[in-house]
């Protein structure tokens, strides 16, 4: 992208000269420009980043007064909750910020979805995108053996125990070196405290390189158009896009009016309903772990249950458990393949025809059914009900090369519609 | 389609069944944090009667005594065992050996048990005791079928026991179902009085089990005035800056 020539003076001249502040000022915020059209869906990618933030520094402060260890953990916890000055606070903003944090990449990823942002040339944008998933759901996946609850305990020991169904005697070795022991414990406790700590920079890292990405290829939009390609010139630059305007001040306003709007909903929930219902703070949570005493019924948290309805849909066959590991990862390692999957000739819904609706539609209606039966008990129903809608989420992508291609679009237009 | 509706519908019922704590119906609570003297009362309960056992050790005196109104006077002479210190945990002093020796189990710390298990649970547990030969200290309870615990505050209450139908299952087997309770003798206190009683130790325990409750709901309503506040200048910004994109 073309900057143009800076000519700055004083302290910020002497750091240009040494730093390209300017350079950088510009070319992502005050002359990147997105597409004008950008509606509510387009507030999650912004507002992930916030809520990376905000775990980040609550985790820091919860960590200066949380012991990871199985004699003292879930007694710290309630130290940080009653002792610690705003303790609860930074507790809760960070128990619900987690489920907060699901909530908004869920909504930015249906968005990609939705628009076809996975698209050429975003392919690599959106893989980028799936690592962080991944990385955040490791996140979590350690973050929530922390607090040393009932559930925190017999979910890790479920989860852990899933890489022992690997046969070929691989499974059970991998499963005691993951966890460090015969059972989880202690030791387990520590180290998923390191990885809790240390992932989250990781994740940064990668939100990093997404941006990185995004700047090189610029923002899709609802409607799908390649603003780049399209007529130059606006107000404020004769080489940028028609369409585009700048991201700095126009975007960064708005999204603070996001902002405020998801702050709203997000500390309703901290200081009205923590617990949100047993679902960010699950009920067998308030007794500590007892390795002797398993719950009857153990569920992970509600951001993991769509996978794990899988998991449970798929029977063991051949002496083995290991197919309903592959199907649940199997339903993540799909998503990356998506911009390959897609060949309809346009990409955003505006255009598509009624197929791909039906189609999208049922997939979201897929996932979240599978994402209530992994909250429940397994009942035969439960499970006949489960092993349809897996088999409808993977059908989403399998039959999307054949769809895509047969669905009757309609014309794309020359430039964004507001 | 409407089948499949039909089965996604049936399948949410035991789960409503399930989240109301088993078949057993609860009494509604009806605890009241702001009522001070209620949790004052409640406390001077619990230390009597359930602090021999019972802990509540992720607590201390000092903050509670702050929280529910009284001094540290009061607290000591009320709540407290003898030489202790006024910012100390709130343990029991049994210990855990002797427990197990005792009632066959480790007595479980009350501290977040009104989280745990509901206040209604809470409420309606302690009202639940009914006379049994067959269990170690002559009572059994309907909420928590065969507890270790004895029925403690049986001199307040006086002894119930529990009136069962029968019925018939599907296979025409005839089983026993819990019907009601019945007062056989009387206790210290009426029945009124008694499910007051333990209200009060109800509300003590629901302040226990979240003790910053009435804190951060005030303090919500400031942050949610202020974030509307904010919202609507955010909002006016946003439409002053956009008035020229077209």
């Amino acid at each position: 992208m073309a900057t143009q020539e800076t000519n700055t003076t004083g302290l910020l001249g002497w750091i240009d000269e040494r730093f390209p502040l300017t350079k950088v000022w510009n070319e992502h915020l005050a002359q990147y420009y997105a597409p004008k059209n950008f509606n509510f869906w387009y507030f999650f990618g912004s507002l992930a980043m916030l809520v990376l933030v905000m775990q980040i520094v609550t985790g820091i402060w919860l960590a200066m007064n949380y012991k990871p260890s199985a004699e003292d953990a879930f007694a710290s916890v309630e130290y940080i909750m009653r002792d610690v000055d705003w303790g609860w606070l930074i507790r809760y903003l960070h128990s619900t910020g987690a489920s907060a944090f699901f909530v908004v990449v869920y909504l930015h990823m249906f968005r990609g979805l939705m628009y076809g942002s996975y698209r050429k040339p975003r392919e690599l944008l959106w893989i980028i995108g799936m690592v962080i998933y991944v990385a955040m759901m490791a996140t979590a996946f350690f973050g929530y053996l922390l607090p040393w609850g009932q559930m925190s305990y017999w979910g890790a020991q479920v989860i852990v125990n899933l890489f022992a169904s690997i046969p070929f005697g691989i499974g059970e070795p991998l499963s005691t070196w993951i966890r460090g022991d015969y059972v989880i414990s202690d030791v387990t406790l520590n180290r998923f405290f390191a990885f809790h700590f240390l992932v989250p920079f990781i994740l940064a890292a990668l939100v990093f390189v997404h941006i990185v990405a995004l700047h090189k290829v610029g923002s899709n939009n609802p409607d799908g158009i390649e603003i780049k390609k399209g007529p130059k010139g606006n107000r404020w630059s004769p080489t940028a896009p028609a369409d585009g305007i700048p991201f700095h001040p126009y975007y960064s306003v708005k999204d603070i009016a996001g902002v405020v709007g998801f702050f709203i909903l997000f500390l309703a929930v901290v200081f009205f309903l923590p617990d949100f219902f047993g679902y960010f703070l699950e009920t067998p949570n308030f007794e500590p772990a007892n390795p002797l005493k398993t719950p009857v019924h153990i569920a992970p948290v509600w951001y993991f249950t769509p996978f794990y309805a899988m998991l449970r849909a798929v029977p063991s066959f051949a002496g083995t458990q290991v197919w309903g590991v592959l199907v649940m990862g199997a339903a993540l390692v799909i998503l990356f393949f998506l911009p390959w999957l897609d060949r309809s000739p346009v990409k955003s819904i505006r255009y598509k025809g009624p197929i791909f609706k039906v189609a999208i539609a049922i997939f979201v209606v897929s996932f979240v059914v599978l994402g209530y039966l992994g909250t429940q008990p397994a009942t035969p129903l439960a499970t006949l009900l489960a092993q349809i809608f897996t088999a409808l989420y993977f059908l989403f992508f399998l039959l999307m090369p054949v769809y895509s291609k047969l669905d009757k679009t309609k014309p794309v237009p020359e430039r964004v519609t507001q | 389609m409407k089948k499949l509706i039909a089965a996604l519908l049936l399948s949410v019922v035991p789960a409503v069944a399930f989240a109301s704590g088993g078949d057993v119906h609860l009494d509604h609570a009806n605890v009241d944090l702001r009522d001070q003297a209620s949790l004052q009362r409640g406390a001077k309960l619990f230390a009597e009667y359930c602090m021999g056992c019972h802990s509540l050790k992720y607590a201390r005196y000092e903050r509670v005594g702050n929280d529910i109104g009284l001094s540290a006077d009061e607290v000591k002479r009320d709540l407290m065992p003898a030489g202790g210190k006024i910012g100390d945990l709130m343990k029991t002093s049994m210990s855990a050996a002797d427990s197990e020796k005792y009632f066959g189990t480790v007595v479980p710390d009350l501290t977040l048990v009104a989280r745990l298990r509901g206040e209604d649970w809470v409420y309606t547990y302690l009202r639940s005791f009914y006379l049994d030969d067959k269990r170690p200290f002559g009572v059994n309870n309907v909420v928590f079928p065969d507890v270790g615990m004895p029925h403690v505050l049986a001199g307040l209450q006086g002894l119930q026991k529990a009136v069962f139908k029968e019925e018939k299952d599907k296979d025409g087997n005839p089983h026993k179902v819990f019907e009601k309770l019945e007062q056989v003798s009387p206790g210290k206190l009426s029945a009124g009085e008694y499910d007051a009683a333990v209200r009060d130790l109800t509300a003590y325990l629901a302040y226990m089990a979240e003790p910053m409750k009435l804190e951060r709901q005030s303090l919500g309503v400031k942050v949610m005035l202020f974030l509307v506040l904010f919202f609507i200048l955010a909002y006016l910004l946003k439409k002053e800056y956009w008035k020229d994109v077209h």
